[in-house]
């Protein structure tokens, strides 16, 4: 692993897949919860993890450096079903992508379990893997302006649900009423990395 | 509503409610927030004998107006600006006593750019994930201030010392930003680097609560393509595609797929806030303590 630093206090920790990425992310959360580890953040990306707030960033970043991880613990938790609605403007676009059926795109999208790999670009928007490689499909040429909430979208590698309305380049495939984000919930974000997902069709198209 | 309270009269560009921001849930989305000038907004807290915690508003350059619906100790620091109580000048960086339904005027910042008013008590609205800080990037805690609106005020708490008077920094003629340099220097030719620290910026109009944009030489990359997204710090310098460097502040985005080139020292971020657009900025390499 390469540990980059990051101003005074913090570190950038770079994995080579984002398996190796879950995989630390467990140690450093098992670590933080032990007590051998203080850091304010532990922010899992694509690639990295950011540790921020640390006393002694230094000492860290070798012992890191020297780090053998081991595997991430088999994935425990209930999942997370969220009902969608197959009917996004884009789910032709998709189709056309896939090579197959709009009807086959949300039966391959609801016979898929996600995993969160992180969360980002709003308060409770997480970037869920789990499509095999060849389902990547480009983000839009133009992003909307406005893209409601609930809104289930594919762009690259990952799955997102806008948890509010705003803009975004997203390719649309559905549309869910589960609520991702309230504040006066706790926990207030219902995806947090590492939480397990299905998606389960609801209405006409892509009825299971 | 009790009249434990505080109505708005005059709400200014964009007045925000700001205390030491939500750490600590980066890992969903949640930007940091809290005070841009923070040494500022600690100091009028302890002006009024609040704790250090206690939400107070931040202004943007052309002040705000309130009046107070039950007799309030207030104090107004961060940019200079003048300051009146019912028409009446009183103190700048000073407690002043604001009685019962007379306006508390906070006028256009002489320099700098935000204004920070504490109110004994502190501002009261509901907190979201333990803070009452408005985040403009993603929406959360209370909206800014609009004409009309009534915040609701905590019951002062006479156990804190208060202060009289406090030395308080003027706001930069020239804004210097000392800088470690990566995660990502090396997504830039090594002349492009040398340019951050040694050419000049200018701070541009668009900054805002978000980033500190600038304006001056487009820095050039050399590893094209794009970075999967990673996580960003308080003070990240990230190069978007124009090539104009962006310092992020506390309402910044926790990830981002632009490359940072360098980390703003924190202790630097305060001047940041109260830099007016066309302050001259100079990015200073140094080593990592």
């Amino acid at each position: 692993m390469r540990v980059l630093p990051v101003g005074e206090r913090a570190l950038l920790v770079e994995a080579s897949s984002g398996d190796e990425v879950e995989a630390l992310h467990a140690e450093l959360l098992r670590r933080r919860g032990q007590g051998s580890l203080s850091a304010r953040e532990i922010v899992p990306a694509a690639r990295t993890i950011l540790l921020d707030g640390l006393d002694e960033p230094d000492r860290l970043a070798s012992e890191l450096a020297a780090a053998e991880v081991p595997p991430a613990p088999p994935r425990a938790g209930a999942v997370v079903e969220i009902p969608v609605r197959y009917d996004g403007p884009d789910l032709a676009d998709v189709a056309a992508h896939w090579g197959v059926s709009p009807e086959e795109v949300a039966r391959i999208h609801a016979g898929t379990e996600f995993r969160v790999a992180f969360c980002g670009f709003a308060p409770g928007f997480g970037y869920l893997t789990g499509l095999p490689p060849r389902y990547d499909v480009p983000r839009r040429a133009t992003p909307r302006t406005a893209v409601p909430a609930g809104s289930v979208g594919l762009a690259g590698p990952y799955t997102g649900v806008y948890p509010r309305s705003s803009p975004g380049g997203w390719q649309l495939i559905g549309t869910t009423d589960t609520v991702l984000w309230d504040h006066a919930r706790v926990p207030a974000a219902l995806l947090s990395p590492g939480t397990r997902v299905r998606f389960t069709p609801i209405g006409s198209a892509g009825t299971a | 509503m009790t009249d434990h309270a505080l109505a708005v009269v005059r709400a200014g560009a964009l007045t925000t409610v700001q205390d030491r921001g939500r750490p600590g849930h980066a890992h969903l989305g949640v930007p940091h927030s809290g005070a841009l000038d923070a040494p500022a907004a600690a100091l009028v807290n302890r002006l009024v004998g609040n704790s250090p915690e206690a939400a107070v508003l931040e202004t943007t350059l052309n002040g705000c107006a309130l009046r107070p619906r039950s007799a309030v100790t207030v104090a107004v620091g961060g940019a200079p600006c003048p300051v009146t109580v019912d028409g009446r000048t009183v103190p700048w960086g000073a407690p002043v006593h604001v009685p019962a339904g007379a306006v508390l005027d906070v006028g256009s910042a002489v320099a700098g750019v935000r204004s920070y008013v504490a109110v004994s008590g502190g501002i009261a609205v509901e907190p979201v994930l333990g803070s009452r800080s408005t985040d403009l990037l993603s929406g959360l805690g209370p909206a800014p201030l609009t004409d009309g609106t009534v915040l609701p005020l905590g019951s002062p708490t006479p156990l804190h010392a208060r202060v009289d008077v406090a030395p308080q920094p003027a706001p930069p003629s020239e804004l210097v930003l000392r800088v470690t340099l990566g995660p990502r220097d090396d997504w830039f030719p090594p002349e492009d680097v040398r340019a951050l620290t040694s050419r000049p910026y200018r701070v541009s109009p668009a900054s805002n609560r978000i980033g500190l944009r600038t304006e001056g030489p487009a820095l050039r990359r050399a590893v094209t393509g794009e970075l999967p997204s990673e996580g960003m710090v308080l003070g990240a310098v990230q190069v978007p595609p124009d090539g104009r460097p962006v310092v992020f502040l506390a309402d910044h985005p926790t990830t981002g797929g632009y490359p940072v080139i360098a980390v703003v020292r924190p202790t630097d971020l305060p001047a940041a806030a109260q830099a007016v657009p066309g302050t001259p900025v100079r990015f200073v390499a140094v080593r990592r303590r």
